[in-house]
């Protein structure tokens, strides 16, 4: 067969690809911001009174975590418009990953909540703290630091995630990738080294998150 | 005039759904094999070998299933082999299954008590032995609830084979709404569809994983 690789393609197409990441980070930060607006609102409607409003929560949860993104992008694609929302597919993009990373976060941030045992906050006030002290030395802190892990990893698998989106043609690597195998049919490698981009992606958030962690959450509990 | 919505296209999208399971089980079967080795490789404390087998889960926990895809599938093309895609596809969800599976049953493995392994030595039983008789089974129990929370994921991940042109149950969904114009009923259906399949799944792992919890609370 004559197929020889040739890589110089990718060369040339560089500056589209950095961009495309650029592009990608910013969707997986859009998307992750609304998730955690949705997650910490999920939360308190979870615990609510109203038995409705806890059954709505848990068919959300329920729903998004059993169906496939690409349909639940699909579903929204075509929802939006008839809610009155007429959005670019980059916007369409945020509010799917949105909706689907909020769905996890409901699930981690309760858990968080959760960790903190009632004694904890009630040694709190007895050693003096006030009432904003508590919160957030005895209940967001060890919070946080509970459910940090999970929520990194989710982040970053919503940025994997994110490359689903190309589906809708919304402003991101894979849809870089995509248009730049239309423009040189060079499929594989255009495809392979945006993995490896992908790749570099979720290793520098790894680091990023390490290093936080290592400065604001290492500190012995026992 | 354009179809609407009736029985011959709910059952193009429940042929889909066949294909969607049978990808599902076939990436899941050969998936199970090749993990159980990147499994043992990670774990046979040999350096070299765990290092190998780190940056293979590495790379795939690293990376967008769907770009794994990609490079399986124009890859697999490049080699001159005249592929199904069916067989592409499945090659792609293969080996992204092993080593998802390799690195749960890593965590497994690992998981089992060292006195165990200790136990099996001082008794005088060689790898295989120890492996299959004492180590295994107790990790398998371990492994249970992500193993099935691994099975949904694939199941909701084989839906990417629909953009690289297979017509599975997500691909069925997109030509069906192309051909009535009622994407929100056809989209809700497939959706409806995926969650009939995957939620009882879910139910199951989540029911094993409390059960396992208060068996290790003692």
């Amino acid at each position: 067969m004559g197929y020889t690789l040739d890589f110089s393609v990718v060369w040339h197409a560089m500056p589209a690809l950095l961009w495309g990441c650029m592009g990608t980070l910013g969707l997986a930060l859009a998307g992750m911001t609304l998730a955690m607006i949705i997650g910490v609102a999920g939360v308190a409607a979870r615990d609510s009174k109203a038995a409705w409003l806890r059954a709505l929560v848990i068919g959300f949860v329920e729903t998004v975590r059993n169906t496939p993104f690409l349909v639940q992008i699909f579903f929204l694609f075509f929802a939006l418009p008839l809610i009155g929302l007429k959005l670019n597919p980059t916007a369409t993009a945020i509010i799917a990953l949105g909706v689907n990373g909020g769905a996890y976060a409901i699930e981690i941030i309760r858990g968080g909540v959760q960790s903190i045992h009632k004694g904890q906050v009630e040694a709190g006030y007895a050693l003096g703290l006030h009432k904003g002290q508590v919160f957030r030395f005895i209940v967001l802190k060890p919070a946080l630091r509970a459910i940090y892990p999970s929520l990194t990893g989710q982040f970053i698998m919503l940025t994997l995630t994110s490359s689903i989106c190309s589906a809708v043609s919304a402003y991101e690597l894979t849809s870089v990738a995509q248009r730049i195998e239309s423009d040189t049919f060079r499929s594989f490698e255009v495809y392979f080294f945006v993995t490896f981009l992908y790749l570099a992606i979720s290793w520098l958030l790894m680091l990023g998150f390490a290093i936080v962690s290592h400065r604001f959450f290492s500190y012995p509990t026992r | 005039m354009t179809p609407h919505f009736g029985l011959p296209e709910f059952g193009f999208l429940l042929r889909g759904l066949q294909w969607t399971m049978l990808l599902t089980l076939v990436a899941f079967a050969g998936g199970s094999t090749a993990g159980l080795a990147v499994a043992l490789l990670r774990t046979c404390g040999h350096r070299g070998v765990e290092w190998i087998t780190r940056i293979y889960i590495g790379i795939f926990q690293g990376t967008p299933l769907l770009l794994q895809l990609f490079v399986v599938y124009y890859g697999l093309a490049l080699t001159g082999l005249k592929l199904d895609a069916f067989v592409a596809v499945a090659i792609g969800f293969t080996v992204n299954a092993s080593a998802f599976l390799g690195e749960i049953w890593r965590g497994a493995i690992q998981a089992v008590p060292r006195g165990q392994t200790e136990a099996a030595m001082a008794l005088g039983l060689h790898y295989s032995s120890r492996m299959r008789d004492i180590v295994l089974p107790q990790a398998i129990r371990i492994s249970l609830p992500a193993t099935i929370g691994y099975l949904v994921q694939l199941i909701k991940g084989t839906s990417l084979a629909a953009i690289v042109g297979f017509i599975e149950l997500a691909r069925a969904g997109q030509i069906v709404s192309n051909q009535t114009f009622q994407p929100l009923l056809v989209f809700g259906v497939v959706g409806g569809l995926y969650f009939v399949l995957c939620w009882p799944l879910s139910w199951w792992g989540s029911r094993m994983e409390a059960r396992l919890a208060l068996a290790n609370q003692r």
